[in-house]
């Protein structure tokens, strides 16, 4: 098992005492050591685990169960796509199917390169305006296949690596 | 207690508040099909949908394992729309299962096969993807099969109560759920400690015993020389998957059975259990005559054993270092007895009958063997020798009650019977200790303090000729914690603790019979509360009748310290009969 750089311990200890009086601290420790470094490997659930009391089987649970927590870590640019019903009827299957085609990627994977992930997503309540694209918090409404390629490309030219 | 009035089937009864509809139909005489459900709420998750029933009050349906009896509530179990949803559940849970029942080693207690048989359930009635599976036979004592699995949570309930452990746990979701270790990883690479409790509540055959019957088998075929041997507990309840009460003891038949089986000799691991006490009443009063470390601990349960190496390794020195009494017999036979009898040690095929799956990961143990020879090569459960027993078409019942073989290691006493129980080693050690410290017998042999049949730490302190002698007891690793932190903390009182794996000792190990009350029709409805305090009666009774009722009155033992070993810890004895301890890494 690989060990944890020391100032991580640290960190992840400081997370679970912010919770040492809630009744069921959980969620809100995996949250945070998600928003924090992005994912939530096996090492850390073990941390976590010793802090708590909780065991690594449920925790390994929780991370499994919601899609918010990951066990590798993301990209900078998380591409959210919503199939939800409205989305789908939309054409949101063809959206999703265009970035995996220029990513070189499945929904869940990241690119080698560090900047992409590609997320399906379900129902994401922007119906209206249908099919959305959620990339690392901006909604793209009313997407469509023809759009795709541009936004990948202006991602990349910003991040210079084009 | 309050009452509220139910009808059922259109009949009034009278039930407790606060109890389920499947709880209080039962009380009323009525069974109704369930099969998440297990053991008074240990685990109820309302997952299967099998006990599904019509109540008024209710929207559709409802599970009968968690919904609660009201007042005024009409409760309809036959009605065509409960019938057919109840089988449609069955179907659904068919529909995801790898159904090879015939090769499946749980046919015949398996609880999925008989709602199925009970609803009616079509094999085949939804066809439809199967989600993927995990087939763990990685580790020695345990078996995990995904595909047979019905999400119900009972082992991971068990596992969290009996040892507050959690090994297990539900992982992704949705179709793709799955009971497994952290990262569906091998039981071997986790924390697990493979006392095989999952395996005794589990439905189904998704959570099994690993099978050595094949390798016993070989053996007999090979020509070798294969000794059988049995523990304490294994007596207490194997009547049970013959038809007999439970906590009926059926020693006289078991011995006579194994000899049918063909092994050369039949004898009693209470040999070994003596053995044991001479070993490690000597080692304990070694340490507190010379300022060794203190409290020392039982070594003889290998669930226990797992769990200190994961969990505890600092507190590795305070175990003691006598291997377990099948062990210690398993290396006797291969030395001193296979001399006796001019064998080859490499021709002598040692099987030990345990109550205990952990026992088939022990046995493997590297240090385990002298002079490259194993001191056992097969250890089978208490179920796998009923099997045994039965595939050979020998009628239990008709058995005549025979002896143990008697030749150099026959003799046992009453104090090696209880190690079958909590509490049974160190009362068995008391009864040595006190007679090391005084020169006399304690006058009424047995020290009831110490006794019990459930989880819980137990304690005492004796009085031995002046010296305070400090004792506690904790069987199941959560009661185990609570002793051993106090060790780390340097708070411990105890000059000598027994530890034992299982929740109540080796009567409730996870190779013994299973306890369905469904598969058990004889027996009053709370079994699940009173199995373990009748099967610890079945081996207190016995050392009742023993003539010899301390272990350093056995008289073959005498002999075979003065012929072979010299004196208990003696160099040959520590070579023989002691062993040491590694600490590891929970997730490998």
């Amino acid at each position: 098992m690989a060990k944890l750089q020391e100032k991580a311990v640290a960190q992840i200890k400081e997370i679970c005492s912010r919770y040492k009086n809630e009744k069921t601290p959980l969620m809100m420790i995996l949250s945070d050591i998600q928003n924090e470094y992005g994912y939530i490997p096996l090492e850390v659930q073990e941390l976590v685990s010793a802090e708590t009391g909780i065991s690594v089987a449920e925790i390994y649970g929780v991370v499994t169960f919601y899609s918010f927590f990951s066990l590798n870590p993301k990209g900078k640019y998380i591409i959210g796509c919503c199939l939800g019903t409205a989305c789908y009827v939309k054409g949101a299957q063809n959206v999703i199917d265009k970035f995996s085609e220029i990513l070189g990627i499945k929904p869940g994977q990241t690119t080698s390169d560090g900047l992409f992930t590609l997320d399906a997503l379900r129902c994401i309540g922007a119906c209206g305006i249908a099919p959305a694209v959620s990339i690392s918090g901006t909604v793209y409404p009313k997407m469509s296949v023809d759009k795709v390629p541009a936004i990948i490309k202006e991602l990349r030219e910003k991040e210079g690596a084009l | 207690m309050s009452l509220v009035n139910i009808k059922i089937e259109g009949i009034p009864y009278q039930v407790e508040s606060g109890l389920t509809i499947l709880e209080a139909a039962r009380k009323c005489g009525y069974e109704i099909p369930s099969l998440c459900a297990f053991n008074h709420g240990e685990c109820n998750q309302g997952s299967c949908r099998v006990c599904l029933v019509e109540a008024t009050g209710a929207r559709g349906l409802v599970a009968s394992c968690v919904y609660p009896v009201s007042e005024g509530m009409e409760i309809r179990i036959s009605t065509p729309k409960a019938i057919e949803a109840r089988r449609r559940s069955v179907e659904l849970l068919l529909s995801n299962h790898s159904k090879d029942c015939q090769q499946c080693d749980k046919n015949g207690s398996c609880e999925l096969l008989y709602v199925a048989q009970l609803t009616g359930a079509r094999e085949k009635a939804y066809e439809g993807v199967h989600s993927e599976t995990t087939l763990d036979v990685l580790a020695p004592a345990l078996i995990r099969d995904t595909s047979k699995c019905i999400l119900c949570g009972r082992c991971i309930a068990r596992c969290q109560n009996a040892h507050g452990l959690s090994v297990l746990g539900f992982e992704n979701r949705g179709f793709n759920t799955i009971v497994a270790p952290a990262q569906n990883r091998s039981f071997q690479n986790s924390p697990c400690i493979q006392c095989g409790q999952c395996v005794s509540v589990c439905p189904t055959g998704a959570l099994m015993e690993k099978s050595e019957i094949d390798k016993v088998d070989d053996a007999l075929r090979s020509g070798k020389h294969v000794v059988i041997q049995a523990a304490p507990a294994v007596r207490a309840a194997i009547g049970e998957e013959f038809g007999y009460p439970v906590g009926t003891p059926t020693t006289g038949k078991m011995i006579a059975a194994m000899r049918r089986l063909g092994f050369e000799r039949v004898y009693d691991v209470n040999f070994g259990a003596d053995l044991t006490i001479m070993e490690e009443g000597t080692e304990l009063l070694g340490r507190i005559k010379n300022g060794g470390v203190l409290p020392m601990i039982t070594s003889c349960s290998p669930g226990w054993i797992n769990y200190a190496e994961c969990n505890y390794a600092d507190l590795l020195p305070h175990v003691s270092s006598c291997k377990s009494p099948h062990q210690m017999q398993g290396a006797i036979i291969k030395s001193y007895w296979a001399k006796q009898n001019g064998y080859d040690p490499k021709e002598v095929f040692v099987v030990s009958v345990m109550p205990c799956v952990a026992k088939k990961f022990e046995k493997d143990r590297p240090m385990m063997e002298h002079d490259g020879i194993r001191d056992v090569d097969a250890v089978i459960t208490t179920r796998e020798l009923a099997k045994m027993i039965r595939r050979s078409g020998i009628r239990y019942d008709m058995l005549p009650d025979e002896d143990w073989d008697q030749d150099i290691m026959g003799d046992y006493t009453g104090a090696a019977v209880i190690f079958g129980v909590t509490g049974g080693v160190m009362e068995a050690a008391l009864r040595t200790v006190y007679y090391k410290l005084t020169g006399k017998e304690y006058g009424k042999i047995t020290f009831d303090e110490v006794r019990g049949h459930d989880a819980g730490v137990r304690e005492a302190t004796l009085d031995i000729n002046g010296t305070k002698v400090s004792v506690a007891i904790a069987s199941g690793m959560k009661s185990a914690k609570i002793l051993l932190d106090e060790i780390r903390a340097g708070k411990s009182k105890y000059q000598f603790i027994e530890i034992m794996g299982c929740p109540g000792g080796c009567i409730n190990g996870g190779g013994q019979p299973y306890i369905r009350p469904v598969f058990l029709p004889h027996e009053d409805d709370d079994i699940l509360d009173t199995y373990k305090e009748k099967r610890a009666k079945a081996l207190y009774s016995e050392d009742e009748r023993q003539t010899l009722r301390q272990s350093h009155k056995n008289p073959q033992v005498i002999e075979l310290y003065e012929k072979f070993l010299g004196e208990p810890n003696s160099h040959l004895a520590h070579e023989l009969l002691h062993t040491h301890y590694e600490g590891r890494e929970a997730f490998r």
